[in-house]
């Protein structure tokens, strides 16, 4: 099958778009509900932007269509927070139509800086930075231990996992979940989530 | 779920399309955006102050443009901030060459789309400058959340800030009022019962028969805790309890009040409300200069309120009592 960066978006946002009553109901319990819906909404207007670009582009100016039709589409803080990550994840693959393992690395850290930034967050505050930053840490060590994209990828994915459940063990201090103190703590982030959901659809679809 | 709606999605579009079509002496929409402004916008030699947030809190905000309060108002979906692009287009809209003052309320989703729009328009040369409010004494205002957040007393904020606005007063001005309004306004709310977003077709949570949520906020999410129903003079004597731990107040002090329906209280609800908080702050020595009761910032049908009180000061009064003429706020 071939693989291009139109395939892995699509993939990407059918995942996010399947799961848009469960993370709605994750952010039901800590939040206000709309995580799915709005996150389901911003990949429809991803597939409409990218598609729109026409063939050949490079990995990096479809990331910033990503970046740009998120920021634009979903709202909230998922919105700019995502959207700045896709952004922020364009500029080390900006020309390239191939990724080696060392870009992938950059765009992932330079994609959580991004949020960092935008969010003022940090590990521990119950958010995507718990998902994203182990997977980041995960795929790294693996990277520089030799393995290859794809293998790192998997673990990242593992530890993006175990973020999640270290998501359930905490409280949160940033977001609509900070006002519930410690009813906060036994649910697990929708953000993280959906961080993990996405790192998925991405591994999944080149594993095929 | 029951509701006088077409299909979710088209709730936003086809609410401005009513409310402009309601009041089009007072507001017109910007083209292809989800942005309402005054019929004569941009107006020159005036801060024009723009604000918005989730759609479902409806009056707030558009329902607040007009003389006297809003330039522009922004219309996100529902319970979700506006996109920045969005926040931009009004502020072009509204720019009158003196600058634009942004009030936001204080949600993370909120502050970073405003803050992300004001870097747009920065790019452009028009002057943005931005307030947070955050009036709910609920939420614990420390560092281990984001702060407190902003709710019904938002309304007083606009108020005031669009009277000082009026006057013709440069951005440096019109923010130091705003500020004193955000440092002098709290507020504490609570719910019967939660509200249905269209595109999620339930309930945010669930309340049962004798249940109350203290501390909620305006977009669903849970409050502080749960508690039994009791009297409204015991909750309304919590709700101002809570505040005055927050602002003290004193014999001799002047205040405005704003007890705000969350959309499915009825007023007679309100007013008993209303005269126990009378009846509080009066027993206390503190004069009441101004109250209002209605729903002025609301969450779709939640059924509940919030209780605001502004300690005021010989500027904050002249200008909350200056002259106002917007759709949903009207004063002489």
């Amino acid at each position: 099958m071939n693989k291009s960066v139109y395939g892995v978006v699509h993939a990407v946002g059918d995942i996010i778009i399947q799961n848009k009553a469960y993370l709605s109901e994750l952010d039901q319990a800590i939040g206000d509900g709309d995580h799915g819906i709005n996150m389901a909404r911003g990949f429809e207007s991803v597939f409409i932007k990218v598609d729109g670009l026409g063939e050949g582009k490079d990995i990096g100016s479809v990331l910033k269509t990503i970046g740009m039709a998120l920021i634009s589409s979903v709202g909230g803080a998922s919105g700019p927070l995502y959207g700045t990550a896709f952004l922020r994840a364009a500029v080390p693959s900006q020309g390239k139509n191939q990724l080696e393992s060392e870009t992938v690395g950059q765009m992932l850290l330079a994609a959580i800086n991004g949020i960092k930034e935008r969010g003022k967050a940090t590990r521990g505050e119950k958010t995507m930075i718990d998902a994203l930053e182990p997977a980041y840490e995960a795929f790294e060590s693996a990277r520089l231990s030799g393995k290859t994209t794809i293998e790192s990828l998997e673990i990242a994915c593992e530890a993006a996992k175990k973020g999640i459940e270290y998501t359930k063990t905490i409280i949160a201090t940033k977001g609509r979940a900070s006002y519930l103190g410690e009813r906060s703590i036994g649910h697990q982030d929708a953000g993280a989530t959906s961080s993990h959901l996405m790192l998925k659809a991405i591994l999944d679809y080149y594993k095929e | 779920m029951k509701k006088v709606i077409n299909i979710p999605e088209n709730v936003v579009e086809e609410m401005l399309q009513g409310i402009v079509a309601a009041h089009p002496k007072y507001i017109k929409r910007v083209e292809g955006f989800d942005v309402l402004v005054r019929v004569n916008s941009p107006i020159d030699g005036k801060v024009a102050l723009v604000s918005g947030g989730g759609s479902g809190h409806e009056p707030s905000h558009g329902g607040f443009v007009g003389r006297g309060m809003l330039d522009g108002a922004v219309a996100g979906a529902v319970f979700t901030s506006p996109t920045p692009d969005q926040i931009y287009e009004a502020v072009k809209a509204v720019d009158g060459g003196k600058g634009v003052l942004l009030i936001v309320k204080n949600y993370s989703g909120d502050v970073m789309n405003f803050d992300m729009a004001a870097e747009m328009a920065t790019v452009d040369g028009i002057i943005v400058d931005k307030v947070i409010v955050d009036d709910d004494v609920a939420v614990e205002n420390s560092t281990w959340t984001i702060g407190r957040r902003g709710i019904a007393g938002t309304v007083l904020v606009h108020k005031i800030t669009g009277a000082k606005a009026e006057t013709g007063a440069d951005l440096t001005e019109v923010k130091r009022v705003a500020e004193k309004v955000i440092a002098n306004v709290r507020s504490m709310g609570m719910a019967l019962t939660p509200c249905i977003v269209p595109a999620a077709g339930k309930p945010s949570f669930v309340l049962t028969e004798d249940e109350l949520e203290i501390g909620m906020g305006i977009h669903g999410e849970p409050g502080t805790h749960r508690e039994a129903i009791r009297a409204a003079d015991e909750i309304t004597s919590d709700l101002v309890d809570k505040i005055l731990a927050e602002m003290p107040l004193t014999n001799g002090d002047e205040v405005a009040v704003l007890v705000n329906g969350l959309g499915a209280t009825p007023l007679m609800e309100l007013y008993v409300v209303n005269r126990k908080v009378n009846e509080i702050l009066c027993g206390m020595g503190v004069s009441i200069a101004k109250t209002y009761v209605g729903n002025y910032m609301t969450s779709l049908e939640m059924a509940g309120l919030s209780v605001t009180v502004l300690k005021l000061d010989a500027e904050l009064k002249q200008l909350l009592l200056a002259v106002a003429d917007t759709p949903a706020f009207v004063q002489f």
